[in-house]
């Protein structure tokens, strides 16, 4: 399969991906397509890996990498039918050939067959300078073939960008599907960061809300109304086993781990109105965090874990305030505009992302902790539930495109922007997952 | 306001009038309903009508013979209407709200076995864990009025949908406007 990418004809590309999508065996549900903003985008050659083994290989490495740098819209990879030669090892590149193309880094690589597995193996290099900037030979199996192509462009994207990658990572979100009769189905999927391999840890004939990530990426954490009330349950993803954690009376919700993942924060109406308080995991005791009369929810903690924003109407519309996670008094973070919600740490702590409105206009927004300043993201109407990716450089949300519930990304500078389509119902609520199982460059 | 008042003030008498000659057969319907509990006089449970209610104007009067069942049931009747709206991120009770509350207040406070559930609602706009909250807190506006209106907390069960439950799928004021409610669940 080859891939023609040019960044003047996007119609194009999303075609090129679809087609990708048709031809591997592993289903997505989620298509992810640049809407915006891959302009300045470095050249690179990602070389169709070679392959040591009878019939066709078992996946395309080269192609999973292409798609995964071109996404970030920071990479611009070179049209396989642009390429002079098709190197698979070290000795084979000519420096000379790539400079003459300008492109500045290439990427080589094979992959073969080892005892039950694979042996995947490539190189990355700078052109001009014609050094080896990486080198791995990474062993793998059928199941974890594309996870081996998304940590290859991790270590990728880490050596030429300076930042970790966020490609080997997973993303959960729900999904409303309504049916003939009117009913819904509400169900709670897991899925890689490029949308394949999804799958539905749980079904439900009530609503599902805010799925939040443990630290270790093993659990999730959720609100469902399975018994007509929102509670809130944690559940192990490679089991499926579930708890239920707080049902208390009035409102359970809002679950979020703390940086260690020993406790939860959460939101409990049972002492008259929404509260936050944290829930230890270990002996189920609960620390009441913010008292006051008005509605305070979604809270989510520093990087720290020192401390937690949260959304409060005490003063009057929805505003952001953080508070220490020992409690006291509340300070609040947010003043521009009347609607600012959903608040999360970036992971480096410096920044916030929030839901802000303005009249019927609801989009992402980054404020700037040292500064207050605070840069709008998006351009849609409707935009809710942002999630950043772990390495920060992308915010996962939800928002509303053709009367239909879908999620989009969007770089943290508002410049490159995906639209991620799911093949039926409302998708809503994204979590990224955290990077479990990095290989550091 | 007034004119709701005006309104309420002459349905309630005739609503409760009839109610003491219930048929069993619509009873049975509403199982908890308690229809033994009408009150013997109608003032009583008018509280709502303003000393200047003279000069009422019946506009929605029960056909001759009236309504015959539980007063729940009577098209006719302000305990007909099972929603009430409200502005957004707003709890507060609109004027055209109060006396739909206040009809089912005095038609609980007259039962007090028969409970109810407050399901509060939030149009999609914004964050769904601040419409959560906010559904809970419309949810209590109505509980609290109740209360006031002499319905016991033991009756009144209030839980919060937030966005969840839309009634209207659009994307406009207009849709909005009808899923920020607060809906009376009498029991099945």
């Amino acid at each position: 399969m080859s891939f023609v990418f040019s960044r003047f004809t996007p119609l194009f590309i999303v075609s090129c991906l679809c087609a990708m999508v048709l031809a591997t065996p592993v289903r997505a549900a989620l298509t992810i397509e640049i809407t915006g903003g891959a302009e300045g985008a470095q050249p690179i050659a990602i070389v169709p890996f070679g392959w040591d083994g009878p019939a066709a290989p078992p996946a395309d490495l080269a192609g999973i990498v292409s798609a995964d740098l071109y996404r970030s819209g920071e990479f611009a990879p070179m049209p396989e039918k642009n390429m002079v030669s098709r190197p698979q090892e070290g000795s084979q590149v000519n420096f000379a050939d790539w400079r003459a193309a300008g492109v500045p880094n290439l990427v080589i690589g094979k992959l073969r067959a080892s005892g039950n597995g694979y042996v995947a193996q490539f190189q990355l290099f700078d052109v001009f300078k014609g050094e080896q900037l990486a080198g791995y030979s990474i062993p793998t199996s059928e199941q974890d073939l594309r996870r081996t192509a998304h940590q290859i462009s991790d270590i990728i994207y880490e050596k030429l960008t300076g930042q970790p990658g966020a490609f080997a990572t997973r993303i959960a979100y729900i999904t409303e599907v309504r049916g003939a009769n009117a009913k819904s189905r509400y169900s709670l999927w897991v899925a890689d960061a490029d949308g394949y391999n999804p799958v539905a840890i749980l079904n439900s004939a009530q609503p599902l809300m805010s799925p939040a990530w443990s630290p270790d990426g093993t659990r999730l954490a959720y609100v469902s109304f399975e018994r007509r009330r929102p509670e809130v349950y944690v559940q192990e993803i490679a089991t499926r086993h579930r708890e239920l954690v707080a049902s208390h009376r009035g409102i359970n919700s809002a679950p979020a781990w703390s940086p260690d993942g020993a406790r939860l924060a959460l939101v409990l109406s049972k002492d008259g109105n929404p509260d936050v308080y944290i829930l230890n995991m270990r002996n189920k005791s609960l620390l009441r965090v913010t008292d006051s009369p008005a509605i305070d929810t979604e809270p989510a903690w520093s990087p720290d874990g020192n401390s937690l924003v949260f959304t409060s109407d005490r003063g009057g519309r929805p505003q952001l305030y953080r508070v220490s996670a020992d409690g006291g008094k509340p300070q609040r973070l947010t003043f521009e505009g009347d609607y600012n919600a959903h608040g999360v740490y970036s992971p480096d702590g410096r920044s916030l992302v929030m839901v802000t409105g303005e009249g019927n206009r609801f989009r992402i927004a980054v404020q700037d902790l040292s500064t207050g300043a605070q840069r709008i993201v998006t351009d849609t109407r409707l935009d809710e539930s942002p999630s950043f990716a772990p390495n920060g450089a992308i915010i996962v949300y939800a928002t509303e495109v053709n009367n239909r519930g879908v999620l989009a990304m969007v770089s943290v500078d508002g410049k490159v922007r995906q639209r991620v389509t799911q093949t039926e119902g409302n998708a809503r609520e994204p979590a990224w997952g955290p990077r479990t199982n990095r290989i550091k460059p | 306001m007034k004119m709701y008042a005006k309104l309420l003030a002459s349905i309630v008498p005739v609503v409760l009038i009839v109610g003491c000659t219930t048929t069993p057969k619509v009873a049975e319907k509403s199982a908890p309903v308690e229809e033994r509990a009408a009150p013997a006089s109608a003032s009583s449970a008018a509280t709502p009508a303003p000393a200047t209610s003279t000069g009422v104007e019946v506009l929605a009067a029960p056909d001759k013979g009236g309504f015959k069942g539980d007063p729940l049931n009577d098209p006719a009747s302000l305990l007909s209407k099972r929603v009430v709206f409200f502005e957004f991120d707003s709890s507060e009770i609109k004027d055209d709200a109060r006396p739909i509350i206040e009809a089912h207040a005095a038609y609980l406070a007259e039962r007090p076995k028969v409970s109810i559930t407050l399901e509060g609602h939030a149009d999609e706009r914004g964050s769904r864990e601040y419409n959560l909250a906010l559904g809970e807190r419309r949810a209590k506006a109505v509980q609290q009025l109740m209360q006031i209106k002499g319905v016991s907390s033991k009756q009144l069960d209030v839980v919060s949908f937030g966005e969840e439950h839309p009634v209207a799928l659009g994307h406009d004021e207009a849709a909005w406007a009808q899923n920020r409610r607060v809906e009376l669940v009498y029991p099945k």
